[in-house]
């Protein structure tokens, strides 16, 4: 009778791991399957079957993709608009965040709703299209840092942030004869070094990840952040790579293994930073859903 | 009258310092309200450059909204440009389009609704029946992880798996003697293919919010629905369920709201010529419209359509989700 019992109630779990394991499989089998490819020897590839491991390993898409300086370019672009965009987006939304906490502050409301109405209602793609065009930042890596400086979003969490922090530190300081100024960077930014690392994280994940802003206000290849880059290569059958290196290499690459290549490239750094994101998951998500 | 000013003169006498004016002086208010200014001032200071942010790239791009009502030339420029009141709206209202780029809007939506916004709900309450907490944690680090990567790499793999010349799935049918499918080209699998994409990119992100309300349920629940004799499926369906149910009303009020926007990045990548008569989305015509084929008034009078009536769907929804006693989201 135990048995019985024991196997009714096992079967349910049985389906339930059976049903999420093959979901996760199913996430990760993409990842493994151009991970493999990527480097497998292209003369084996040609011949078939490479599936989860390659049966000759090989460095040659590699090399090639970053043999010539176009991935280098758009690397470096790319790093420029993750680290000053995360930078500066922290900055002002940390400020702002910090000034709109304070209940006593005139002109605090209309701020506010500056901020709010954002939120709701944008001028829209053309506009704002305009705006960058008028001030002259089409084909400069700053037309994709500066409309991002700040957004309602990321002021708002870090508000319910601070505004959840102790305020008897802060008033102690205050009476202690600081400044709010003072106050800011000595107590309440320290205060928020967890909020700001999960928030940076977050938003140069965004940055990392810019393509369609690019598309549209770079025009000079030479700037392209990598996801445009990488945009290209899948579309068009031109290749990146230089002459002289495909030349070097003892067969013609198929161009599969070169995509992929630079897909891997490109998603590396993603998985890099992958376990730190995750270690503030919970935290950025519900944070997100506390009301401003 | 006489009375009035007799009773504000009593306050100005009362008041230790006679300097200061009487209560109902303005400039007794803005004495106030410039001390509390000064005492700020650092505030202030901190508050400034996103103000300017938000004047500069959020605000005065909203005076070329002006010039969806113009027939807007760059040679002429805003002043010299030619004011059409409606003349844009009617064009977009009687074009052949509109109807296309609304079923379209509408119809991705709706196959998202209908196919994505059930699965985290789903998966989420699968996950919380995994007692192993290693083997919870392990799927759930995979399930996160396509959240992060960008909409290039999602349509990369899409063309590595589903491409006719280099996909997977395709070199798979060939080799068992089937006709290649080319699933990027057909206008019968588009809908399905930007709804698998979101599957796969964001199922396992949508799970954190109901597993955080499910995380939320009171333990004791649960012990005396056992004690109870309620087997598994009646604890999740009498317990865990009627828990997430505000969560799960507020996602879909809200997903409602959001009916008139598509993943624009999403859509403009898959789009190719053949998917056009189903692909084509609000988005991407003002885009091409506007920054492509130069068409500024007509595009913007486009984009500010469809924003309105996001707005509206949104202020509704928000409304709704109010009513049904929530906080809503602003």
């Amino acid at each position: 009778m135990t048995l019985r019992k024991s196997l009714r109630a096992s079967i349910p779990d049985a389906i339930i791991y059976t049903v999420l394991i093959a979901a996760a499989l199913a996430m990760l089998f993409p990842f493994v399957y151009v991970i493999a490819v990527s480097f497998t020897d292209p003369a084996v590839y040609v011949t078939g079957d490479v599936i989860l491991f390659p049966k000759q390993w090989s460095l040659d898409s590699y090399r090639y993709i970053l043999s010539s300086n176009s991935f280098l370019y758009s690397f470096r672009s790319t790093v420029f608009i993750t680290i000053v965009g995360t930078v500066l987006n922290l900055a002002f939304s940390m400020t702002f965040a910090y000034a709109l906490t304070k209940k006593q502050l005139p002109g605090r409301g209309i701020m506010l709703s500056l901020v709010l109405f954002t939120f709701l209602f944008g001028a829209g793609l053309v506009p704002n299209f305009l705006l960058i065009r008028e001030l002259g930042l089409l084909d400069s890596l700053w037309s994709l840092i500066l409309p991002g400086l700040t957004n309602a979003w990321s002021i708002f969490v870090l508000k319910s942030f601070i505004q959840g922090l102790p305020e008897s530190l802060e008033e102690a300081a205050l009476i202690d004869g600081c400044n709010e100024l003072k106050v800011f960077y000595r107590i309440i930014l320290p205060l928020s070094l967890p909020a700001l690392a999960a928030f940076g994280l977050f938003f140069a994940v965004g940055q990392w990840n810019t393509y369609f802003s690019a598309v549209m206000y770079i025009q000079d290849a030479d700037k392209w952040p990598l996801q445009v880059l990488l945009q290209q290569l899948m579309v068009s059958q031109s290749a990146i790579g230089s002459a002289e290196v495909r030349e070097t290499l003892e067969h013609t690459l198929p161009e599969e293994t070169v995509k992929m290549a630079a897909l891997v490239v490109v998603m590396v750094p993603i998985l890099a930073v992958y376990p730190f994101l995750q270690k503030y998951f919970a935290k950025g998500v519900l944070l997100g859903s506390v009301k401003g | 009258m006489g009375e009035l000013k007799k009773e504000e003169k009593t306050i100005v006498t009362s008041s230790e310092t006679t300097v200061r004016p009487g209560i109902n002086d303005p400039r007794r208010q803005t004495g106030h309200l410039w001390k509390r200014v000064v005492k700020h001032k650092y505030i202030y200071l901190l508050a400034l450059p996103s103000v300017i942010y938000f004047l500069v790239f959020k605000y005065a791009p909203m005076w070329g909204i002006l010039l969806a009502f113009q027939d807007y030339s760059p040679f002429k420029g805003f002043l010299a440009s030619e004011w059409v009141g409606f003349k844009h709206f009617e064009t977009l209202f009687t074009h052949d389009m509109f109807w296309v780029l609304l079923r379209n809007t509408l119809g991705i939506n709706l196959v998202n609704l209908i196919f994505f916004f059930p699965l985290p709900i789903v998966l989420a309450l699968m996950l919380n029946e995994i007692k192993i907490e290693p083997v919870k944690r392990v799927i759930q680090s995979i399930v996160y992880l396509p959240h992060f990567l960008s909409m290039v790499i999602i349509v990369g793999f899409t063309y590595f798996f589903l491409s006719t010349d280099i996909g997977l799935v395709n070199k798979g049918l060939t080799a068992m003697g089937i006709e290649p499918v080319s699933f990027l080209t057909n206008p019968n699998y588009f809908w399905g293919l930007l709804t698998m994409q979101s599957i796969w990119k964001e199922v396992g992100w949508g799970t954190i919010i109901f597993l955080a309300a499910i995380a939320g349920v009171d333990q004791q629940l649960y012990e005396a629905a056992i004690v109870d004799g309620a087997g598994r499926f009646r604890r999740v369906w009498h317990i865990t369920l009627p828990a997430i149910r505000s969560t799960i009303v507020i996602l879909l009020i809200m997903r409602v709201g959001h009916m008139m926007d598509v993943g624009f990045e999403q859509v403009l990548l898959m789009l190719n010529p053949l998917v056009l008569p189903v692909g084509e989305v609000f988005d991407t015509y003002v885009y091409k419209q506007g920054i492509l084929s130069g068409q500024t008034s007509y595009s913007i009078a486009v984009g500010l359509f469809k924003s309105i009536v996001g707005l509206v769907l949104v202020m509704l929804a928000n409304r709704l989700a109010k009513k049904f006693g929530e906080e809503g989201l602003y």
